[in-house]
């Protein structure tokens, strides 16, 4: 019996330019409100990067109405919650709150979105950038690993590629972010005409369009923006590139260019990714972590992108294992998958992304919920609606596809190979691939 | 148009799901709650006996007997165990906690029957095969090793170690040592699940899209001819309180030291659970909390700072802490210390209590969504011999907590005077801040 998800919405665009879309679940009396904006690390620029992440934080350090450290207490008052998230192609920012409170959680949106700019000062910069520079001693610099794959995007993409750079930004590009800098990106990208906004949960249609116009209505359009565009970025050949890290084992990190989100190949290499590393049973765990014992874990995934998306094997060798032969491994099994699939593994895999969605759109709000769903779908595939024809991509797929994709985007397709390996074992690094 | 935060109405009425229960005959208790909102259902089974039987050289036997019992069961292999599973979309989750065993399974209701039949096998046959023992020894040999490599989980080991000690099992990391694991033999893991594994004291939790009928069915079906004699109760004495001291592991270089303090704290059947859950609120469990405001909004210290309560069957402990730049280290334990002893000594305020009761209580009904989060809480229910009505009363519990109530939990509670303090960090750039600090002696430790 195949598995049917209805996700009914209504939507209508502001005259401003703000894109509305509402959903009703009144199964749990709370309400979700999910914005994205269309800016992420990919439209900033060489010697400016990092914006699009510092203003997740600067986005909660008070506008006109709301003065510093009010946004956070407000919504605690009233038991919601709140998150935002950056990544190279959008931003979002969402609250969770009781139903009664949707009309709070729409004033607090829409103040930031019209009249941030207007209280933003040289302290609240100076603040934020202290914390996102923790943030990224913490998650990157003091992580094992944790500039690993930084380093891997910038092998992959070339300098001028929006791709290249970090999501969190480079230090000394946050170092010299003026505050001129930082009001000129918030008023060329955090503008109704660059939004969409979800409401989902115990809401009624009609009131929340009355409450957006209300809060939203008066916000002017912003300019016109030109989109981020580029050519789908290759590489001319495989190349070998290697870090020192405070690890004890090496681990390998490999990458390659594949086809955009939502483009033919997307869903192929999902379910690749899956054939090769989801569960004990699967290629490369099987291969390499069960059967030979020469990896301590192993993971494949299609991590999928707005101008391109990349496909990466991460495996991690165990004591006294050379990463070349872990590459020998992982190459075998790449030709082995480029040859046969069985349908049963294509079934499998399918079966764990229906699970997969099911579980996230339990929840109308947060990372994932459904409010964030229909967005993401109407940023990705211009349609909210798209959820059914999302599955679809996967449930037509049979074992020549996944065979074939296995082939041209991987086996046949030059990589980066990045070694990451202990602090003066720089002998470790793999220098050449299979 | 003047713009002011709106007036909001009064809070809507939370229904939470009914629970339902039912005894098989051999004792095994069934809680069950409906949700049909999405075609998925959890089961999660609940036996008592965790890490807490984990003592002196045993450490991580626990945490090896749940992870082994899907490595072969019911004379299927480990590879076909989860392939199966695999193929129905489904997940199995075997994991210990100090006081259980849990085994959860998450499917789509359309697969479910088929992957309870392998939940089934999973706990009532596993086979502890030696091969696979062997390999999920070297596993996690080689996952303890890489755990030093990661500043929080050394701090986290370094300060339970220093509050309760070797020989006490919360002293011990739940995953084991390098020298416990290396010397667990199958027999112990048998020994272990005999001990624990039965009907009586047992919960099968179940959440989601499935009538009352069909789960008490499937429970018959699967376990009503469960039969043991497994008992897990276990007595020990509570450890002694040392001395206010700095635990200092030294990470030469590293960009930030990770920071966590610590003292033991009441069991989960304390009568001040609530006023716990608001105080700690107030003082590090939220974003507006007074430490993260401190340390990361005034600051700037860190990317965040927080405190928690642990709440076990026979007894706590309380900690918290920040990643913060290396610079400011003795600085931030400073205010880390300040910030304890006054709420201890000052309390909280109407406002902040208002706030933090209202943040628990009203956000309470997100817990109603997932499937799975039902289930979480049936399982706390089982555990902790909780009213069957619990999910229904949270909220007005929360809601009850007094000022005077927060304040003496305060005064009971935290206990700055037996605070024991870890830094991971760079030792040669942050000893003479914390020597300068003159708050406790230094004491030094190897990551661990």
């Amino acid at each position: 019996m195949s598995l049917s998800i209805d996700l009914p919405f209504t939507s209508f665009t502001l005259s401003n330019g703000l894109n509305v879309i509402v959903h009703e679940d009144h199964s749990v009396p709370i309400a979700a409100v999910n914005l994205w904006y269309r800016v992420g690390s990919k439209d900033e620029r060489p010697g400016r990067t990092g914006f699009a992440h510092l203003f997740e934080h600067l986005m909660f350090e008070g506008s006109l109405n709301v003065p510093g450290g009010v946004f956070d207490e407000l919504l605690e008052s009233v038991g919601g919650i709140n998150n935002g998230s950056t990544s190279t192609d959008r931003t979002n920012y969402w609250e969770t709150v009781p139903s009664n409170a949707l009309d709070l959680a729409l004033f607090l949106e829409s103040d930031r979105m019209g009249w941030l700019a207007d209280t933003m000062s040289q302290d609240k910069l100076d603040a934020q950038r202290d914390v996102v520079k923790n943030e990224r001693r913490q998650s990157y610099e003091n992580r094992p690993y944790g500039l690993a794959w930084e380093t891997l995007f910038t092998r992959m993409y070339p300098v001028e590629h929006p791709y290249h750079w970090p999501i969190i930004g480079w230090m000394p590009d946050l170092d010299a972010a003026t505050l001129d800098d930082v009001i000129a990106f918030f008023r060329s990208y955090y503008a109704p005409g660059n939004a969409s906004l979800c409401i989902a949960g115990a809401v009624d249609t009609a009131h929340v369009r009355e409450r957006v116009e209300h809060w939203f209505g008066e916000i002017p359009a912003g300019p016109a923006l030109e989109r981020v565009a580029s050519e789908l970025p290759t590489l001319s050949e495989s190349r070998c590139v290697g870090i020192e890290d405070d690890v004890h084992l090496p681990r390998l990190y490999i990458g390659w260019h594949t086809p955009p989100i939502l483009h033919p190949g997307d869903a192929e290499l999902d379910v690749l990714g899956s054939v090769l590393s989801q569960g004990k049973a699967s290629r490369l765990y099987r291969r390499l972590v069960y059967e030979l014992a020469i990896a301590q874990d192993v993971e494949a995934f299609q991590s999928s992108a707005l101008l391109g998306s990349t496909f990466c094997i991460v495996v991690t060798a165990r004591p006294g294992i050379t990463l070349d032969r872990i590459a020998v491994a992982v190459w075998n099994e790449l030709h082995d998958v480029s040859k046969l699939v069985r349908p049963e593994e294509v079934e499998r895999a399918v079966n764990r992304l229906e699970t997969g969605y099911v579980d996230a759109l339990q929840s109308v709000g947060g990372f994932g919920g459904r409010a964030d769903r229909l967005n993401h779908y109407a940023y990705y595939a211009n349609d909210p609606g798209y959820l059914m024809e999302d599955l679809g991509r996967y449930r037509r797929l049979v074992d020549n596809d996944i065979m074939r994709a296995a082939g041209t985007f991987l086996r046949e397709a030059p990589c980066v190979a990045l070694s990451v390996v202990p602090r003066g074992k720089s002998e470790l690094i793999l220098e050449a691939l299979p | 148009m003047t713009r002011t935060a709106p007036a909001i109405g009064s809070a809507p009425r939370i229904t939470p799901p009914q629970v339902l229960r039912h005894q098989l005959s051999n004792g095994l208790e069934l809680l069950v709650a409906t949700r049909r909102h999405m075609p998925v259902v959890d089961w999660e089974l609940v036996i008592r006996g965790g890490a807490v039987l984990d003592q002196g050289a045993l450490a991580g036997t626990a945490s090896m007997v749940a992870e082994m019992l899907d490595e072969g069961a019911a004379g299927r292999s480990a590879l076909e165990i989860s392939s199966a599973i695999e193929q129905l979309g489904a997940e199995l989750d075997l994991r210990t906690n100090w006081d259980a065993t849990l085994l959860h399974l998450h499917s789509l209701t359309t697969r479910m029957p088929a992957a309870l039949d392998l939940f089934a096998a999973v706990a009532l046959q596993p086979d502890f095969p030696d091969d696979e023992l062997e390999r999920k020894r070297t596993e996690r040999l080689n996952s303890l090793a890489q755990e030093r490599d990661e500043p929080r989980l050394v701090a986290h080991k370094t300060l339970a170690l220093a509050l309760f000690g070797e020989t006490h099992p919360y002293g011990q990391p739940i995953g084991g040592t390098e020298a416990s694991i290396a010397a667990l033999s199958r027999g112990d893991l048998l020994a272990r699940y005999r001990r624990i594994a039965g009907p009586q004291g047992a919960h099968l939790v179940v959440a989601g899209a499935i009538e009352f009928e069909e789960a008490v069915a499937q429970a018959e079906r699967l376990f009503g001819d469960w039969r043991s004699d497994a008992n897990a109760t276990i007595e020990f004495p509570g450890p002694h309180a040392k001395e206010r001291t700095i635990y200092l592991v030294d990470k030469p270089g590293a960009a930030q030291s990770e920071i966590r303090v610590g003292h033991q704290a009441p069991p989960r059947s304390t009568p001040d659970y609530f006023a716990l859950l608001v105080l700690n609120t107030i003082l590090g469990g939220s974003f507006k909390s007074r430490l993260n405001m401190t340390l990361r909004e005034e600051k700037g210290y860190t990317y965040g700072a927080g405190t928690g309560f642990a709440f076990r069957r026979h007894g706590g402990m309380f900690s918290g802490g920040a990643a913060v730049f290396t610079d400011v280290t003795a600085d931030a334990v400073r205010l880390t210390f300040e910030e304890i002893a006054t709420i201890r000594d000052e309390g909280v305020t109407a406002e902040e209590l208002e706030r933090a009761r209202n943040y628990i209580a009203l956000g309470f009904a997100r817990n109603f969504e997932a499937a799975a989060d039902i289930a979480a809480y049936l399982a706390d229910v089982a555990l902790h011999d909780l009213p069957d009505d619990y999910l229904a009363r949270y909220p007005d519990e929360i809601e009850a907590v007094t000022l005077e109530q927060v304040n003496a939990a305060a005064q009971n509670h935290l206990d700055p005077e037996h605070l024991a303090i870890v830094v991971v960090g760079d030792r040669e750039r942050i000893t003479p801040g914390l020597q300068d600090l003159d708050l406790a002696p230094i004491q030094y430790r190897d990551a661990r």
